[in-house]
């Protein structure tokens, strides 16, 4: 059968950020596939290098929209061990907590999305929803939805408050009765099983040969993750686990993200609890030379930054690799086989990572009613219901 | 001690005793931390052993310019024993090249097309070192990363650490 390229992007008005993949098709069938990234590159190694290691926590904060705390955590890890030294045991609880917090949204939002890529714009709203719950949770503690900015070589830079503690309490419980919905109606629902089971189908040796991370890795059954393996905040404190799933496919990766949402909240609502008194801030005075490496596990997986310091207040080098960097490769393995109605979700299914941080706010609604979420879930149900009716199903 | 009955320091002695002639230099920072130098020749040998019979994953690996060397930390992770351990190599600053390890395992690949286009290292034997994220209009031989680096472009807007 005759061969054609299909071209998507670098620039295309559905894709969040620019990368441009070469699809080659034979029908509908995806023979072999081609990535070129670097559209967004914008030096921030080079970068870092030119700022003092406090500035340096700023600039690299902003490298993801998402996962904004993930580069911040582990690159402070890594100036702290170059002295080495461990943090103020406060201070590992509030890192946890927003990491964790920062793990619920992130992998809300990849919920919605993958719903989106499905056609299934439903689950895409809803999660959407939810997630805004945990942003807002995320605005008491930090002062922003996103970009926290509560991260600095040495410990953290603002302290929680004990009369925000409850309110933080009450929205991460608010999403949990949804969340089982969602985990119900994902394990029931036959439109996704037919769309993501045995789909896109990761193996565990691919999984070791792309040294895969985070949820990629863990649902072929390769059980890593950074927080178990090399604990760090107080993950070794806290009763958890670590969700593995074995088939490797789409449908896989789904659940297992759904699951560690459960996860997190354990976490975090242990560390909201349990948050003890005392310093937040180790306050380092000079790094002296040497060289430190920050590995944690972010949503997408472990996050890796190398510092090394000539005992100035700059680091001569910053080396920083994203779980992405690891994970988008892995497509070759996946996506080939497949057909091109798949690829989408295929590509979703590791979670690259996309910025937006946007968010609109309405403050009036001049008369208009106002739904209630309740309101939109009855509305939905008895769309469906009419629906229903009409075709005679 | 672990279900493959490693331990960290048998997995030293043994990187020790086994790669005696490779090994420069053997730094014990901390209980997590090992960094050892090796010629560049046998890297690929002594990596290989380290993914393929210790079951260690490879993190990544970063290149730096020293000015004297061009250098790469190649960072590997065992987790049952919660131990990282980087292997570092100089290379000649002039034309620094080393042996691919991409051929060995996939997770290599990536990264050695980032240092190979950023510090100007080659890889032996890679199958790709395409262009990974540099713009098609950089010119060739001038390599972002190197310590003497200069801008080339008169029209770019970029960070000078002012």
């Amino acid at each position: 059968m005759a061969r054609t390229v299909v071209p998507i992007g670098p620039y295309h008005p559905l894709q969040e950020e620019p990368e441009f993949f070469t699809l080659t098709v034979e029908g509908e069938t995806v023979v072999d596939i081609d990535v070129r990234v670097g559209y967004n590159h914008r030096g921030i190694e080079k970068l870092s290098e030119r700022k003092t290691f406090d500035q340096s926590t700023f600039v690299i904060e902003r490298i993801c929209g998402i996962c904004s705390t993930s580069h911040p955590f582990a690159y402070t890890r890594a100036v702290e061990d170059v002295i080495p030294m461990e943090v103020p045991e406060r201070a590992k609880y509030i890192r946890t907590i927003i990491a964790e917090g920062e793990r619920i949204h992130s992998h809300l939002l990849w919920a919605g999305l993958a719903g989106h890529f499905l056609g299934y714009n439903t689950v895409y709203m809803w999660v959407w929803k939810l997630r805004e719950e945990i942003l807002d949770a995320m605005e008491i503690l930090s002062g922003n939805r996103n970009n926290y900015a509560m991260f600095k070589p040495g410990g953290v830079r603002r302290d929680i408050k004990a009369e925000d503690i409850p309110p933080v309490l009450k929205k991460i419980d608010s999403i949990v009765p949804t969340l089982e919905m969602l985990k119900k109606a994902i394990l029931d629902d036959p439109v996704l099983h037919a769309r993501t089971k045995g789909i896109g189908i990761f193996s565990k040796e691919d999984a070791i040969n792309f040294s895969a991370l985070g949820p990629t890795s863990r649902a072929s059954g390769v059980a890593r993750d950074v927080r178990k393996d090399s604990p760090y905040g107080v993950y070794d404190q806290v009763e958890w686990d670590m969700i593995v799933t074995e088939n490797g496919d789409v449908f896989d990766k789904v659940v297992l993200r759904v699951l560690e949402v459960f996860e997190s909240i354990k976490i975090m609502k242990h560390c909201l609890t349990n948050l003890p008194a005392g310093e937040i801030d180790a306050k380092i005075t000079s790094i002296p030379p040497g060289e430190g490496i920050g590995h944690i596990e972010a949503p997408r997986g472990e996050t890796f930054h190398y510092v090394r310091s000539d005992g100035t207040n700059r680091p001569v080098r910053h080396k920083v690799r994203a779980p992405t960097f690891m994970n988008l490769p892995t497509y070759k393995a996946t996506v080939v086989g497949e057909t091109i109605s798949d690829a989408t979700i295929i590509l979703a299914a590791i979670d690259p990572c996309y910025c937006c941080t946007e968010r609109v706010a309405v403050r009036t609604t001049k008369g208009r009613k106002l739904f209630s979420g309740q309101d939109l879930i009855r509305l939905s149900q008895e769309k469906t219901e009419r629906l229903r009716k009409d075709m005679g199903v | 001690m672990t279900s493959q009955g490693l331990t960290r320091e048998g997995v030293l002695k043994d990187l020790e005793e086994r790669f005696r002639d490779c090994i420069v230099e053997v730094f014990d920072k901390s209980p997590k931390r090992v960094f050892i130098e090796v010629k560049p020749e046998p890297l690929v040998r002594m990596a290989n052993y380290l993914f393929k019979d210790l079951g260690a994953r490879f993190n990544i690996a970063s290149g730096l310019d020293t000015r004297s060397h061009i250098e790469i930390l190649y960072h590997f992770t065992i987790e049952d024993l919660n131990l990282l351990i980087s292997l570092r190599v100089k290379l000649d600053r002039e034309h620094p090249a080393i042996d691919s390890l991409a051929p060995s395992f996939e997770a290599a690949n990536w990264i050695e097309r980032e240092m190979h286009e950023l510090l100007g290292i080659d890889f032996n034997g890679h199958p790709d070192l395409r262009r990974l994220l540099l713009p098609d209009q950089w010119p060739e031989g001038v390599f972002p990363l190197r310590q003497d680096y200069e801008e080339w472009d008169p029209e770019a807007i970029r960070d000078r650490g002012v």
